[in-house]
């Protein structure tokens, strides 16, 4: 509850500033947003299901990338875009998620990595859908009834902070009802749940598939914010950003990962203007937390059980 | 007088490679009965457990519930048919509070288990009877405490009323008294005591005198087989019994 | 398509597969014994063929080149392992997220060193050109890499079917708990297979950098091939990893030449079925 309000005082309050703010401090806001969803869609994986999930930049690049050419080769409006890139990626996880779930552990890890980078291939290489590697470019902002134009930064800003608080309310809602307490039930033990009469598959696939959903929201967001979308956005890089921002925030709270998010989004953006060598402090910041912190940070890995190697 | 079977054994076995875990086991528990599976280390009687709960697949043979044949549902379909069970090293959720712990169990076999923008707390009946459980095992005070928290003792008391929280009818209790002190013995065997008799219960307990206070009738266990089948007097007078288990 | 093109695709296909061996069946035997999926293993494989790269440019030699990669990666192998996984022992998930910063680490430390561009390893003139067979040619290099594969492969069977220190690592792949009890350094046997398995991948790195060659984000996009391998091999399973990678070359190829835009996504049919039918993997155990 007390999360709740805190975020919906920060929502305003963020609100209530960004007139006083130039571009450049809108724009990373507006990165951190859209962000946020995604690390809040990969937390219901990761913190409270316990599912590692490596590959969850894909349903983020679906829903990107079903708007950016929906909007640029076939010129459809931000309600077609919208939709058909939430359907997009719900099918694609709905189609993965009968591959991942399947699998535990390990196992589980290394199937969401590889279907991840299946996705990137496609982005890559269908380059009569996808352009490949040039990505699509020229994603027009949305044209909606609005006396504001949402090319410029502030109106736009408001936008994707409305969608953030969308997916954080439903989100919200999602893991404080019985469904959510089930998620957290198999995270804790996968077997007692299974003596208790709970099809523990079924729960597993359904929040694989609402993780999806949410992520391809973000990322429709995403296409629009940035202009572009390249096989970056589906890149196993970006979906190990997403994993470190929950990791980071705190897995299993929501508010954690979505102020993970806002901290790499600015870390990468101050880094980048010092420096090109990015990935070296995402790995050093990666293993810093994993040794520095495991216990304190990590709620998820705390539920892990001692075992001998 | 006659009670219907409630669990049936028809000949299962349970080989893990060239070992057989468990031979040809048959067994008749009676709707409402109090039976006791006893036997020494390395009997079978957890692996026996597995089978009955659908943890493991049977190698052969058939388990009945209530005349359904269970041997090839899943674990989870059988607790929907009324059948529950404890475990012997405490399997609860460690991170979740004891009330959350019990709500779990009390919404597993209902339709609020899928809804997903409802607050738990909307769900009264589902509360009410996670409540009823834990009050049964003398647990109420302690609804709002993580489960790390709790003590051993308090720990076993809510695996049984994770157990008990689906309303089950057959109820496998796998060493309830695991490391408890004598007082909580005692507790917990007034506990077993007092179980509803619409619940059938089976079970496993090292500590002899537990278990023929609870039990109307003994199954004794040695290398997977059944070598005793009877009350606790006739079990305990048996040669066979006395020899390969010195009366625990 | 004439014979000829199956043939030829078939050979291309398997001696890609003997490279994915090199990778894979490190990886599976680290995770055999340790748990862990190290998703540096790609890295291994890319520094491996940059290193030769930069021996082959010093020395001309090909065989320093290979010797350097495989050696100065295992190094690192043990460093990684013994300095940092160690300290998170008993966390799987804690060590895994682990190897994913050095994997980050390795990357960028890549581009640092050695730029942008693709380079190649230059092969002896021994190892270049083709052998004819009627109509057919068969590269010497791809011939190389298979029976590299082969004679690794085999090396590999027999020292853990055979010997002491293979039965000592075949327990600890089995129980490591009990291998402890019995007296057996489950530690000493994590860092020497740890080792061993960066060894291979490194050596795959520089074979590879032969004819795949050596570029940024090669790690990347190599490391899905290692694990669809051990997904449809079984983890910790030798054989398996042999029959994987076979497996994942052929189908890899074939479909690299009949769909080309489908890239990774003929990977996909093999996962499925594999997870469908048997979800630990042809050769794996629950």
């Amino acid at each position: 509850m007390r999360a709740g309000l805190a975020a919906l005082v920060i929502a305003l309050a963020l609100a209530l500033v960004a007139p006083l703010l130039s571009a450049y401090p809108l724009t990373l806001l507006t990165h951190a947003a859209i962000v946020a969803i995604l690390a809040m869609s990969l937390d219901v994986l990761l913190g409270y299901t316990g599912l590692p999930s490596l590959g969850h930049a894909a349903y983020f690049g679906v829903g990107a990338y079903t708007v950016g050419i929906l909007s640029t080769d076939y010129q459809r409006g931000f309600l077609v875009c919208l939709l058909a890139g939430i359907v997009a990626a719900t099918l694609t996880a709905a189609l993965f998620g009968l591959l991942a779930i399947r699998a535990t552990g390990t196992y589980f890890l290394m199937i969401t990595l590889a279907l991840g980078m299946v996705v990137w291939g496609l982005a890559f290489r269908w380059v009569s859908m996808t352009r490949g590697d040039n990505g699509v470019a020229g994603v027009p902002r949305p044209e909606l009834a609005l006396p504001w134009s949402l090319a410029a930064p502030l109106p736009f800003f408001y936008l994707a902070l409305l969608a953030a608080v969308l997916a954080w309310t439903l989100l919200g809602l999602l893991v404080r009802s019985p469904f959510g307490l089930t998620l957290l039930g198999i995270r804790e033990s996968e077997s007692r749940m299974r003596a208790l009469g709970y099809d523990v598959w079924l729960h597993k696939y359904l929040a694989f598939v609402v993780a999806g959903t949410f992520a391809g929201f973000a990322g429709v967001f995403w296409a629009y914010y940035n202009g572009f979308v390249s096989p970056v956005d589906v890149h196993l890089v970006t979906s190990i950003e997403t994993l470190l921002m929950v990791a980071l925030g705190g897995p299993g709270t929501l508010a954690g990962p979505a102020l993970g998010a806002a901290v790499i989004v600015f870390l990468k953006n101050f880094a980048s203007v010092y420096t090109k060598r990015w990935l070296l402090i995402l790995g050093v910041v990666y293993i810093g937390v994993m040794l520095g912190a495991p216990r304190g940070i990590l709620g998820a890995l705390r539920r892990e059980r001692r075992r001998p190697a | 007088m006659t009670a219907p079977v409630a669990l049936r054994l028809s000949a299962v076995s349970k080989s893990f490679g060239g070992l057989r875990a468990v031979n040809a086991v048959d067994l008749a528990v009676r709707a409402g009965e109090r039976r006791a599976l006893i036997g020494p280390n390395g009997a079978g009687k957890t692996t026996l457990f597995n089978l009955i709960a659908g943890a493991l697949p049977v190698t052969s043979g058939r388990i009945t519930l209530f005349d359904t044949d269970v041997t090839r549902v899943a674990q989870h379909r059988r607790a929907a048919l009324g059948l529950a069970r404890t475990f012997q090293i405490t399997n609860l959720f460690p991170a979740l509070s004891v009330l959350d712990n019990v709500v779990l169990a009390a919404q597993a076999r209902t339709r609020a288990r899928f809804s997903m923008l409802r607050p738990v707390s909307r769900f009264g009946e589902v509360e009410a009877a996670a409540r009823e459980a834990l009050a049964a095992v003398g647990l109420d005070d302690r609804a709002g405490a993580r489960v790390e928290r709790l003590s051993h003792g308090e720990q076993r008391q809510l695996e049984i009323a994770l157990a008990l929280a689906g309303r089950p009818r057959v109820l496998l209790l796998d060493e309830p008294a695991a490391g408890l002190s004598q007082a909580e013995v005692r507790h917990m065997t007034a506990l077993l005591r007092s179980l509803d008799r619409a619940i059938t219960v089976l079970i496993i307990e090292h500590d002899m005198d537990m278990a023929l206070a609870i039990a109307e009738q003994v199954t004794v266990l040695h290398d997977g087989r059944v070598i005793a089948d009877g009350s606790p007097e006739a079990v305990r007078a048996n040669p066979a019994v006395r020899e390969i288990y010195l009366g625990g | 398509m004439s014979p000829d093109f199956w043939i030829a695709q078939t050979f291309n296909g398997l001696s890609y597969g003997a490279l994915l061996f090199l990778l894979a069946s490190g990886l599976s035997l680290i995770f055999g014994v340790m748990r862990i999926v190290n998703l540096a293993h790609g890295s291994y494989f890319l520094l491996g063929g940059y290193v030769g790269l930069s021996v082959a440019w010093r020395t001309q030699s090909f065989v320093a080149a290979l010797a350097a990669g495989a050696l100065a990666i295992a190094l690192i192998g043990v460093g990684m392992e013994r300095l940092f996984l160690r300290r998170l022992r008993g966390q799987a998930l804690g060590q895994v997220l682990m190897t994913i910063g050095f994997a980050l680490i390795f990357q960028d430390l890549a581009l640092l060193l050695w730029g942008g561009d693709p380079y190649s390893l230059p092969v002896p003139a021994s190892l270049s050109g083709a052998l004819t067979v009627g109509t057919l040619r068969f590269p010497r290099y791809r011939v190389f890499i298979l029976a590299v594969a082969v004679v690794i492969g085999a090396l590999l069977w027999l020292a853990l079917d055979r010997t002491r220190l293979g039965a000592t690592v075949r327990a600890a792949v089995d129980d490591a708990e009990m291998a402890e009890g019995v007296g057996i350094r489950v530690s000493a046997v994590s860092a020497g297979v740890f080792a061993l398995g960066a060894f291979l991948a490194a050596l795959g790195g520089v074979i590879g950098a032969g004819f795949l060659g050596v570029y940024p984000g090669l790690d990347f996009e190599i490391l899905p091939y290692a694990f669809v391998v051990v997904i449809v091999g079984g983890l910790g399973s030798l054989p398996g990893a042999m029959v994987g990678s076979l497996l994942v070359g052929l189908l890899d190829n074939f479909g690299k030449v009949l769909f080309p835009e489908l890239a990774y996504f003929t990977l996909f049919a093999p996962m499925a079925l594999i997870l469908a039918l048997r979800p630990t993997g042809l050769f794996g155990r629950s």
